[in-house]
């Protein structure tokens, strides 16, 4: 019974080969955009975890000074009082054109299995090799051929276990690199070490969980939190098609159902078989939907890295390892969307009379009292989105208002249109114009799910684009202010600094040195930089708030300038005390931004940074010169400083740029994506209804308009309504980059961004979607425009 | 001549091989003649009637619509046909579901150019459908949608009005008030009627018989 009951229920697909296909690649769609941005996140998260767990230092707790690097003799000291502990230095450096994260370690203390590279090789270095210069390094093969050909580093040997852009070395190497001066980032408290901190012996040292510690992924948190919100809008908006489909499936089979009931299947039994079917039809899709998800992830990496690499510092590898865990996670995803699609389909059968009328009840045609409890619904999510963030603070409530501006506008779409459509209605003047605007209203039903997901995609865009379009303009200005120095100049080491700036004393407008030091800042990572007094930073300086005279008690040394980031994450205005290490407090003079950087920053007078960190390394300088290129040249034969050491004003802006555009490719391909499969949607729609216009187009056929007629409107309607759509899409989108910009933008990275508009773009946009609406229809229209008129005699002769 | 058609063929492709419906057929309708067409199913009453309606083409033979032949037209020419000289009535009603009574009665008329605010008006008292002008087909009984569907019909005032089984989904009491109506409204404008049916009795009310058999006047 249940093999023939079966083979009835999927002998509809089999009739319906479009419908299966527009099932299939809808969910398989939606699978794959979210297993696509699983993929990409579950890379990333495992290069962090590498980068971390590296060298098994996850499971150590340290001892640092929370106000910067300890000299030696605090390690010198512990260690004599019987601590077993085991020095740390960290820190990033430019190698060639490469950033490199170093990793400093004892090779003596450090717990032996631990360390990079296989015993067996360590034994067969000597000490000599591993400690003297140029001593020895491990680097992730990928980064062992980016540094080949740069003279003076030490000898790389490659290591798979680590990520990209690591290199680990012997302390002494590190040191002679980052030119640390012996200081010590932190010490991990090997077996045995005491409880507690050392006390008197080192006031300073706090105790740190190395898990709590995990600022790169800590910092990456949000990025990633935004992947997943494009990969689950990307989802909702495949969802739509599904659910479209499998209601249409559901509806079209209804004289089967109740054949099989009458014909003694039991009803338990039928909604048994069709969770069965809905569920291999589910996995189906699923597993197309992994496969094209690891395309779009491996597609998407490079970029992926790209941004992580820009914006945190965080190395990922480019190329895309196959994962269980996000395969899994798409199937499952895969299933519960097509049993949630399904879920109003079975109800409806599980209370469908056995004696039931056997014909199709129009397709998802809903009831004025349904289109009302839906925008009801939407209003209420709209309100709740809107009473997030006044209610909660963080970007899970910047998420819950974009989610209930999204879904909230989605649900009122049919309302609105149909509102539209009415006031069309009874503005229009000819019979054709009347049936016109009426006939669409009454498509809208079956539209409206394609329609709520392209109201989706397309506010997504405009907000996303506004967003990207704001920052870009902003960032653009941002630079163009930040950026003082006509050329740039990183010396090989402090002596070369000094004769270098000795030798441009007399040749340049003025030396700028860009000195800092990397230094927690409230519990967080942060850094401290000096600046001298020169009247190109005040009117230069990009500053968001300050007191009444900043930059006389800055020079004053009375006064301190923090990034927006610094002052945002603890409540600092103009005028308030900040704390920028042990005993060292300065009011703020002023706030200024600072786009794109993770970390807290603070700035003093140099002479202060001198006094408090005198350790602090003197190599960068930006220099003022009317003749960048010449002064370049000229360094370059006089100190044969490198080309990477070397960098003008327009190469640093051309490289920032383009370190921003790189962020925002994988958001732009996303969006794309998301535009992608709501234009399906709509397609997978229309090819629908136009196997159903048939009975509605045959009356006005056979009164006397053309099919050629009816083809022209079929694709004037389709026009409108994506234009209609459009007219709503463009205010929630602009809300929705209003909100990332003030809301989601604050909360994730510490700074806002004023919010431009830009009318081209909307235009580009509304062309858009119309283009789409076009190809949508032009496939029905086609069919349509060359239907045969015994089609439509059928529908006279009841013979469908 | 209202109607002239001579020698009409038609043959579909079926499943099972080329089926002709039509071998020949001629027909001729005068101004103010009611023309009843029967037959058993499948003798070609409908096709017969399509072909006339120029909702279909035949495969052979002319059909001239006041003088002018309709069969070498194309699409256009043969919707300007329907929409200007014949008025359709089907036996599934056909109304258009998104537009309102009034708007339904109204909408041939209105696309042929030849709307009749007064003649409407006169056309759903005498139907009965004054009190239903702002409902939905949806929301009218069986009887009522025909009634309405004869109504769009004549509203234009075509020549001729050609009627598909029009009483054929009615109890037999609508359907006599139906015809009745319909003949009394045809006899008031002139026009020509044809009107295909299954019921001797009906065919009887009307002044003309032609009996069809496997595609052929018997």
């Amino acid at each position: 019974m249940r093999r023939a009951a079966l083979a009835a229920l999927v002998s509809h697909w089999r009739r319906q080969p479009l419908q299966f296909f527009t099932l299939i690649a809808g969910l398989a769609l939606a699978t794959a955009l979210w297993s696509a941005v699983q993929a990409i996140n579950a890379e990333a998260r495992r290069s962090y975890a590498a980068a971390e767990g590296m060298l098994g230092l996850g499971s150590y707790e340290t001892l640092a000074d929370p106000a910067g690097r300890m000299p030696l003799e605090t390690f010198a000291r512990l260690r004599r009082a019987g601590w077993q502990v085991s020095p740390v230095l960290e820190g990033r450096a430019l190698l060639g054109n490469q950033r490199i994260e170093l990793l400093g370690l004892d090779f003596i203390s450090a717990p032996q299995a631990n360390l990079p590279g296989n015993p067996q090789l360590r034994e067969t270095l000597s000490p000599n090799e591993i400690f003297l210069p140029p001593g020895i390094a491990f680097v992730a093969p990928d980064t062992q051929r980016a540094l080949r050909d740069i003279a003076g580093l030490p000898h790389l040997i490659a290591d798979t276990s680590l990520p990209p852009g690591r290199l680990v070395t012997d302390i002494a190497v590190a040191d002679r690199i980052l030119e640390a001066g012996g200081g010590i980032d932190s010490l991990i408290l090997l077996k045995g070490a005491p409880d507690g901190t050392p006390g008197a012996l080192a006031p300073q040292l706090q105790r740190f969980d190395r898990q709590s510690q995990g600022e790169i992924s800590r910092l990456t948190d949000s990025f990633h939190l935004n992947l997943t919100a494009f990969g689950l809008l990307s989802f909702a908006v495949g969802l739509f098609i599904v659910h479209g489909t499998i209601g249409l499936a559901f509806e079209q089979r209804r004289p089967v159902f109740r054949t099989l009931r009458a014909v003694g299947l039991p009803l338990r039994e039928l909604l048994g078989l069709l969770m069965a079917e809905i569920i291999l039809l589910a996995l189906l899709a699923g597993g197309l939907g992994i496969l094209l998800g690891y395309l779009i992830a491996a597609a998407l990496l490079p970029d992926v890295a790209a941004t992580l690499r820009g914006l945190y510092g965080a190395s990922i590898p480019g190329s895309l390892a196959f994962d269980p865990g996000w395969a899994a996670s798409g199937l499952g995803v895969a299933l519960i969307g097509a049993l949630v699609a399904a879920t109003h389909g079975l109800n409806s059968i599980r209370k469908m009379p056995l004696l039931a009328s056997a014909r199709p009840r129009a397709w998802a045609v809903a009831s004025t009292a349904s289109l009302r409890r839906q925008a009801l619904a939407g209003l209420v999510l709209l309100l709740a989105g809107i009473a997030a963030p006044i209610l909660a603070d963080g970007l899970l409530a910047g998420f819950a208002l974009m989610g209930g501006l999204l879904l909230g506008a989605a649900l009122l779409l049919p309302l609105v249109l149909g509102a539209a459509l009415s006031a069309g209605a009874a503005l229009a003047r000819g019979p054709v114009a009347q049936w016109f605007w009426a006939d669409t209203r009454q498509q809208l039903p079956g539209l409206s799910l394609a329609l709520m997901s392209l109201l989706l995609a397309l506010a997504t865009n405009v907000g996303v684009s506004t967003m990207v379009s704001s920052f870009r303009l902003t960032f653009t200005g941002w630079l163009d202010q930040r950026l003082v120095s006509q050329l740039y100049v990183t010396a090989p080491s402090e002596a070369e600094g000094e004769r270098l700036r000795a030798w441009l004393a007399p040749r340049a407008e003025a030396i700028l040195p860009i000195w800092k030091v990397d230094t927690p800042l409230y519990g967080t990572p942060g850094e401290i930089y000096g600046i001298v007094d020169h009247q190109v930073y005040r009117s230069h300086w990009p500053l968001l708030a300050s007191s009444d005279t900043p930059w006389e008690d800055f020079y004053a040394g009375r006064g301190t300038l923090i990034n927006e980031q610094l002052a945002y994450r603890e409540d600092l205005s103009p005028g308030d005390s900040v704390t920028l290490g042990p005993g060292w407090t300065l009011p703020v003079s002023a706030i200024y931004s600072d786009y794109g950087n993770p970390a807290g920053q603070a700035i003093v007078h140099l002479p202060l940074l001198l006094t408090q960190h005198p350790e602090v390394p003197r190599l960068r300088h930006g220099i003022l010169t009317e003749d960048p290129e010449g002064l370049a040249r000229a360094l370059h034969e006089e100190f044969g400083l490198p080309r990477a050491n070397l960098i003008d004003n327009g190469s640093l802006k051309a490289i920032s740029l383009q370190i921003f555009e790189r962020t925002f490719t994988v958001t732009g391909a996303l969006n794309v994506l998301t535009l992608s499969v709501a234009g399906f949607a709509i397609l997978t729609a229309l090819l629908t209804l136009s196997s159903m216009r048939l009975p509605q187009l045959a009356p006005p056929w056979a009164l006397g308009l053309t099919r050629a007629q009816l083809a022209r409107l079929e694709t004037l309607r389709s026009l409108a309504l994506a234009a209609l759509t459009f007219a709503l899409a463009l205010p929630t989108g602009l809300v929705l980059a209003w909100s990332l910009l003030a809301v989601v933008n604050v909360e994730a990275f510490g700074w806002r961004l004023p919010m431009f508009l830009f009318p081209a773009q909307w235009l580009w946009l509304l062309a858009l979607s119309l283009i789409a609406a076009l190809l949508a229809a032009y496939l029905p229209v086609r069919r349509l425009a060359r239907t045969d008129p015994s089609q439509f005699l059928k529908v006279f002769a009841d013979e469908r | 001549m209202l109607i002239d058609a001579r020698d009409l063929t038609k043959t579909f492709t079926t499943a099972d091989g080329k089926l002709p419906v039509l071998n020949g057929i001629s027909l001729q309708l005068q101004p103010g003649e009611t023309l009843a067409l029967t037959g058993e199913s499948g003798s070609g009453k409908s096709t017969l009637l399509h072909l006339l309606a120029a909702l279909d083409t035949p495969d052979s033979g002319t059909i001239r619509h006041q003088d002018d032949d309709i069969t070498s037209g194309n699409d256009t020419s043969r919707a300007a046909v329907r929409r200007n000289r014949i008025g359709l009535v089907f036996q599934q009603f056909n109304l258009i579901p998104s537009l309102d009574i009034a708007a339904n009665l109204a909408f041939q008329a209105r696309l042929a150019g030849r709307y009749d605010a007064d003649w409407c008006a006169v056309l759903s008292q005498r139907l009965g459908l004054s009190e239903l002008l702002s409902r939905y087909p949806e929301q009218l009984s069986g009887g009522q949608q025909q009634r309405v569907a004869i109504g769009r019909a004549l509203a234009p005032r075509p020549p001729v009005l050609l009627a598909d089984e029009p009483t054929g989904n009615l109890d037999e009491a609508t359907a006599d008030s139906v015809l009745e109506m319909m003949l009394e409204l045809v006899d008031e404008t002139g026009a020509g009627l044809l009107m295909v049916t299954h019921s001797t009795r009906l065919a009887g009310r009307l002044s003309r018989r032609l009996h069809l058999s496997q595609g052929r006047v018997a």
